[in-house]
């Protein structure tokens, strides 16, 4: 009885069917937990938390200077960079912003540096639904490989302010 | 709050005295039924309040309707997390610490006092933290992150709604030191009290980390110290903020097995089994507050991945565990008492006009194949990175902590009020349908999220027109979670009108009188208690039903790696 005090004798093994049930679940968890190690070193896609101190100012140069380096037009009143395959990308985060817009190429490698000039912001990448979080005082670096092509929109998904729904940036890919 | 002069005795308030309960033959101390009776009250009061916030929520995320202002639905955002999360739960599980404690060892309270001062510093934390969301001066979230910052007010509430609970627990322990002391039990403490213990551990580490992070911010938002580092506030928060989701898990089960008991006469097959899960629960949740960080910057795989699997897995095994020996029980107890057609014909037999066992099937499936699965999926490292912060996550933890938890407690509160208030329920046909209705429209809610959150809408916002990226589908899965909304508020609304009503005018339950009864499982033919204790597989149906269970586990598990393997590559 789960109210009263068990009888005395209360100890005893796992007998039967709970006993084959422990043992399954047990293994299952145990497959759960090599998945991950698996996926880090077979898998493609890993959140490494590839992370450096930053101040907001310091971050926000980087980028005047990459966008400087890189622009190729406008979009929307937004400069439009695009930057060499393999190089270094900034991507600044502030209410209510992606600041620059990014063009990039298909199948090759950057190494994206997200952070935020003022609060917690969400970098979620559609419609891929990619999702990271995105910390003032940390620059994020994100390697990535776009494998499709065309517009892709920056939503911010963590809670910044009263314009958050309207924190929209954009990546194209061709 | 009550009105009933059957309390009458508990108002005196000597800490010695008790009645003797005419239902389950136990002893009730007084001083504890009368904290029983507050701090539930207070529970239900805050549930209220968090339904009515979730229905003004829904019906602003369901675009069609739209309805709330930008500014108020953040407001009403941080009020229902508060609310419901913290409020409504904390002073719940306070009642069960009283009970457990208490009437299952035949012991007395160990102060009023103290519980006096643990009801008052959470009551006034909680209204300090209502009346500054309200005003608009903390539209920060349940999570406050750094650096957005409240009203100093509003981190002092949760600091004594914080300290305050652990006060109880520490009465809670008390009381079970001077238990043993005086020797008012023999053995071991019953289950329902193990659990409890279990619960109030767990506790004690998360209300600690609470401290930890809650302090510094406190006197930083009053200008006295520097900024806590946002990132370390993370990770200090989910200590507090996870963990206090095992505590609610523990204690649902406690619930489960509780219930169980009183409807069926369930008791454990495996008491060590059972057991030796909540120690597991004890033991290897601490890390898992890892799993609210796996995409963020400045923590490293092998930090995520180790605190996800070694800490999380082995708590998941608990829950596990669980899933198997609650049904288990219930099941050789209907089929010691003759129900024994078939594989499922001990479920047809069960006593399904009792809200309280029919709430906590709903809350064990609900929790189980939709809340544990969706749990463990979107927690492991590299999965979570297609599902953080999308509405997926609060389409998850409607399961847990609504579907299950909070379906467990309303259960429970089917007993609590007719034993501690000793009034009889009103409108028991509404009561019969109220689980029902909860367990549907929340189930609807959890689904019509967790899609839309696959297609990419995320959580915490107004409005997703803006992005001008969302169709039909997205769509339509935010008006499925409005209308389960709709039901479930409307379920909750009913839970609290009975609740009040029958505080307030339910018919007495005179002296040496029993509860009417909800309904228990009755006995046919020629059955023996304890006719299958040396059986070990007879528990056929829940054979069955975690087979079931173990696979939807793995088709959801895999076929999220593979969802995982399409979106582009990234380190
Ligand atoms: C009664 C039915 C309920 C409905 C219809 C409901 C609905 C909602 C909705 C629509 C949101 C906003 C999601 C978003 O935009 O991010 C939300 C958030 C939330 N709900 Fe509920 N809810 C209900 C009950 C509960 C209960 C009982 C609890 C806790 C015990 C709870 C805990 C939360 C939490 C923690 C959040 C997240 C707050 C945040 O993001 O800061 N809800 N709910
Ligand atoms: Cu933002
Ligand atoms: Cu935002």
């Amino acid at each position: 009885m789960s109210l009263t005090p068990p009888k005395s004798d209360w100890y005893k093994p796992a007998e039967g069917a709970e006993k084959l049930w422990i043992g399954i679940a047990l293994v299952w968890c145990f497959v759960m937990s090599l998945m991950m190690p698996y996926w880090h070193f077979k898998g493609k896609q890993n959140s490494q938390g590839e992370a450096y101190a930053v101040t907001a100012q310091a971050f926000q140069e980087r980028t005047d200077q990459f966008v400087e380096d890189n622009q190729v037009g406008e979009y929307n009143g937004v400069p439009l960079v695009a930057p060499a395959p393999g190089s270094d990308v900034y991507l600044v985060a502030q209410m209510w912003s992606w600041y620059p817009v990014l063009q990039l190429q298909q199948g090759e490698t950057y190494r994206l540096h997200v952070s935020s000039v003022d609060l917690q912001h969400g970098f979620s990448l559609q419609p891929m639904n990619m999702n990271f979080q995105i910390m003032p005082g940390y620059d994020h670096v994100l390697t990535i490989t776009p494998t499709t092509t065309g517009e892709f929109t920056i939503v911010c998904n963590e809670f910044c302010g009263i314009g958050h729904d309207r924190m929209i940036g954009k990546i194209f890919v061709e | 709050m009550s009105s009933s002069s059957t309390s009458s005795a508990g108002l005196t308030g000597s800490d010695s005295e008790s009645r003797s309960c005419h239902t389950t033959g136990l002893n009730v101390c007084l001083t504890a039924q009368r904290f029983i009776k507050l701090n539930a009250v207070a529970a239900v009061v805050f549930l209220l309040l968090g339904g009515v916030a979730a229905i003004l929520l829904a019906l602003t995320r369901w675009q069609a309707i739209h309805l709330l202002p930008v500014d108020w639905f953040y407001r009403i955002l941080t009020f229902h997390g508060l609310n419901m999360l913290i409020f409504w739960i904390l002073f719940f599980e306070v009642a069960i610490l009283y009970f457990a404690s208490t009437t299952p060892l035949n012991s007395k309270l160990f102060s009023r006092k103290v519980a006096w001062v643990s009801f008052g510093m959470m009551l006034v934390g909680a209204i300090m933290v209502n009346v500054v969301i309200l005003q608009g001066k903390a539209d920060v979230m349940l999570t406050s992150y750094l650096p957005l910052l409240a009203h100093p007010a509003f981190y002092l509430g949760i600091i004594l709604v914080a300290v305050g609970t652990l006060v109880a627990v520490f009465n809670f322990f008390a009381t079970l030191y001077i238990a043993k002391r005086d020797k008012t039990y023999e053995g071991s403490v019953p289950l329902v009290t193990f659990g409890a213990t279990a619960a109030a551990i767990i506790a004690v580490v998360t209300l600690l980390h609470g401290a930890i992070v809650m302090i510094p911010t406190f006197t930083y938002s009053l200008g006295w110290t520097a900024e806590p580092d946002p990132m370390w506030y993370r990770m200090i928060w989910w200590g507090l903020g996870h963990q206090s989701q095992q505590v609610n898990v523990t204690a649902m089960v406690a619930v489960w097995y509780l219930i169980g008991h009183l409807a069926t006469g369930a008791r454990p097959v495996n008491e060590t089994v059972c057991r030796g899960a909540f120690v597991l629960y004890i033991l290897f949740i601490n890390l898992a507050s890892a799993h609210h960080l796996l995409v963020d910057p400045g923590v490293g795989s092998a930090w995520k991945i180790w605190n996800t699997s070694y800490a999380m897995y082995l708590a998941v095994l608990a829950s596990m565990i669980h899933a198997f020996t609650v049904p288990a029980s219930v099941e050789v107890a209907m089929r010691e008492k003759g129900h024994n057609k078939g594989i499922f014909g001990w479920v047809t037999a069960l006593p399904w006009r009792n809200p309280a066992l029919s709430a906590v099937v709903l809350s064990l499936l609900i929790f189980g194949f939709v809340g544990g699965i969706t749990g463990v999926t979107l927690g492991t490292q590299q999965i979570n990175i297609i599902a953080h912060n999308t509405l997926r996550i609060p389409g998850h933890f409607h399961a847990t902590v609504v579907g299950g938890t909070t379906l467990a407690f309303m259960g429970l509160a089917y007993y609590v009020i007719p034993l501690m208030f000793k009034r009889n329920f009103i409108g028991r046909k509404w009561a019969m349908i109220q689980p029902w209705l909860f367990g549907g429209g929340i189930l609807l809610v959890s689904i019509g999220k967790s899609f839309a959150g696959s297609m990419g809408v995320a959580r915490r916002t107004w409005d997703i027109e803006p992005a001008g990226i969302y169709g039909s589908a997205a769509h339509m899965f935010l008006g499925v979670m409005g209308i389960g909304a709709i039901i479930a508020v409307a379920s909750l609304f009913i839970f609290v009108g009975l609740c009040v009503g029958t505080i307030l005018f339910g018919k007495r339950i005179k002296e040496g009188e029993a509860m009417a009864d909800w309904g228990t499982a009755q006995p046919v033919g020629d059955a023996k208690e304890g006719s299958l204790e040396h059986d070990h597989w007879s528990m056929k149906g829940t054979i069955v039903l975690t087979a079931v269970f173990l696979l939807c586990f793995a088709v959801y598990y895999f076929a999220n790696w593979k969802a995982l393997a399409d979106v582009w590559p990234v380190r």
